[in-house]
């Protein structure tokens, strides 16, 4: 790991404002993504802005409904919430499916938006990777693809996102909120957060330099049932392969996003008008324009089926 | 753990002793640069703890996960170090009531907090019952895991009876039931390379006080 300087922030507009001024800062919250990848030295801050106790890490009720969780509220916390469990149960089941016991009681709403992708070939620096080194190639295109994306990628990056919870808040349009280091907030829709990899996979999200995550706002609740499906190689502390997130409503209509196939959570709002045609009509549109890879190709096929039971859960 | 956590242990007679062999052995290039002042010096700075009841206050390059703090200055070597990647679990100590992997947080981070580590838990002539428990279930093979899992799997306890959920709990709007399943579930992040799982799993389910 390379030395850092450490402080503590006093405000959340002070940690921005010190973020953008110095060169190599950057924020630490649960730590569980940025020091794994700090001691591989994939990640190299100089300075380390910590944004624990900020007062950040509580859930409020919005005025006129919805919920606003904090950014520095745990995973734990979030999944176990007794709002979140009654009206956004997919919330706490998208969580409560990602990582162990341990991490989510450290992983924040923010950190879990912001982890960064599980591709071998990112984590191996003998390895070419121009999410890690742009520029320098991407080495899973020629390689081993079972994990990674297939669609929304692009010839320089196949990568997905690895977060669970993510995929829930797509499902549930939620939407980012951040202050800048001028002072000023704003509220970026999930849909428009992660971004997709193009030519500069380095970049991932709407983030400007030193914007924080203050908190994440949930609209008011939809009911309708909630289920989110992960499919991975063993049945516990494993990342999907495929998942699918998913309320429906009791006239069949509903809202689906998936996760483990793109570089963000997957949701085409077409495809869901298609839902009573369907899992078949449904995984076609949302695959369309699809680029799997010979190692990766069964997720189209996985993906339909999971949606398919997923289908079938909410109608028994 | 009768004597304070500044007592000369085991690991400071290894490392004397390995001192001693580099001095009678040639100075490798790595030692020279040692005797020069460092220019940059890594930065440090200070942190309390309080670990297993005693505070402890000290003074750190600030890449010192929790983990290294806790065996390289504390010098309390029960707390394992599997991956040092939050894979393993065999880091897991439980911070201000709560587990967590040692591994991957910073001690720099924990001003104030109480750090409850095996040692904490309980002494060879008083054992916590989960202790007791592995040790009347064989809940181990080479132990080297072990002080996670138990760690771990007091936690547990509390967690499922705080009603916390899981991924098995069937609906998340009630409170989780206190069953070997959500047990088993919960202790996912907890690797065992002996493969003591089940008789870990009889462990738990003992203290419990539920069915196998
Ligand atoms: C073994 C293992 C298994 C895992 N399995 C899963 C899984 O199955 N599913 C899953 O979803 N996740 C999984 N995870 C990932 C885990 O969920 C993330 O590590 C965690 O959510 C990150 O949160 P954090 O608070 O620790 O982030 P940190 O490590 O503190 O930060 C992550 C990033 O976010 C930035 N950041 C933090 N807070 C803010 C803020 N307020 N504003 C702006 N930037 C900020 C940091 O600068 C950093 O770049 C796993 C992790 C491990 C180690
Ligand atoms: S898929 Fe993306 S993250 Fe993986 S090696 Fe290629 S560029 Fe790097
Ligand atoms: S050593 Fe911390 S999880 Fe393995
Ligand atoms: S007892 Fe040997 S690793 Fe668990």
């Amino acid at each position: 790991m390379r030395p850092f300087t450490y402080e503590k922030a006093t405000s959340a507009q002070d940690a921005a404002a010190k973020a953008a001024a110095m060169p190599g800062a950057r924020f630490i919250a649960g730590g569980t993504n940025l020091l794994d990848l700090m001691k591989l030295e994939i990640e190299t801050p100089s300075h380390l802005i910590d944004v624990n106790g900020l007062g950040l890490d509580r859930i409020e009720e919005i005025d006129g409904g919805g919920l606003r969780i904090g950014a520095l509220v745990r995973n734990t916390d979030l999944a176990a919430d007794q709002r979140v469990r009654k009206d956004y149960a997919v919330l706490t089941r998208a969580l409560v499916a990602g990582a162990s016991g341990q991490l989510r009681n450290k992983a924040t709403t923010a950190g879990n938006l912001l982890q960064r992708t599980r591709c071998p070939y990112f984590y191996d620096t003998n390895m070419p990777c121009n999410k890690r080194k742009p520029g320098s190639g991407c080495a899973a295109l020629g390689g081993f693809s079972r994990q990674l994306g297939v669609i929304g990628t692009s010839d320089a990056c196949i990568a997905t996102h690895p977060s669970d919870m993510a995929v829930a808040m797509r499902v549930l349009d939620a939407s980012v909120e951040t202050i800048r280091p001028d002072g000023t907030t704003r509220a970026i829709p999930i849909a428009e957060f992660h971004t997709l990899p193009g030519e500069t996979p380095h970049i991932e999200t709407a983030l400007e330099k030193g914007e924080m995550i203050i908190s994440v706002a949930l609209p008011r609740p939809r009911g309708g049932t909630h289920i989110y499906r992960k499919v991975r190689d063993r049945a516990s502390y494993a990342f999907a392969l495929v998942s699918v997130a998913a309320v429906i409503q009791r006239d069949g209509k509903g809202a689906v996003a998936l996760g483990g196939v793109a570089p963000k959570p997957w949701r085409v709002e077409e495809a869901e008008a298609l839902l009573p045609q369907g899992p078949k009509a449904v995984a076609d549109r949302l695959f369309a324009g699809a680029r799997p890879r010979e190692d990766n190709a069964f997720k189209l096929t996985l993906a339909q089926r999971t949606i398919a039971s997923v289908m079938a859960e909410a109608k028994a | 753990m009768t004597e304070g956590y500044g007592a000369i242990s085991r690991r400071d007679v290894l490392k004397t002793g390995a001192a001693g062999a580099a001095i009678a052995g040639s100075i490798g290039p790595g030692q020279a640069a040692l005797a020069q002042p460092d220019p940059a010096a890594p930065p440090r700075a200070a942190v309390g703890l309080k670990v297993n009841g005693q505070a402890v206050r000290l003074d750190l390059d600030t890449r010192t996960t929790l983990l290294d703090a806790l065996r390289e200055h504390v010098k309390l070597t029960g707390t394992k170090k599997g991956c040092d990647h939050g894979q393993c679990g065999a880091c897991t100590v439980i911070v201000n009531g709560r587990r967590i992997n040692s591994c991957l947080t910073l001690a720099v981070m924990h001003e104030g907090d109480e750090v409850t580590t095996i040692e904490g838990l309980g002494t060879p002539e008083s054992l916590h019952p989960m202790q007791a428990a592995f040790v009347e279930h064989d809940g181990y093979q080479c132990g080297y895991c072990t002080p996670g899992q138990i760690c771990s799997a007091v936690a547990v306890l509390e967690e499922i009876r705080a009603g916390i959920p899981s991924h098995v709990t069937a609906d998340v709007s009630k409170p989780a039931p206190m069953t070997t399943v959500e047990m088993r579930e919960r202790m996912s992040g907890n690797i065992c390379r002996c493969g003591a799982y089940s008789n870990i799993a009889e462990a738990m389910a003992d203290v419990a006080g539920v069915k196998a």
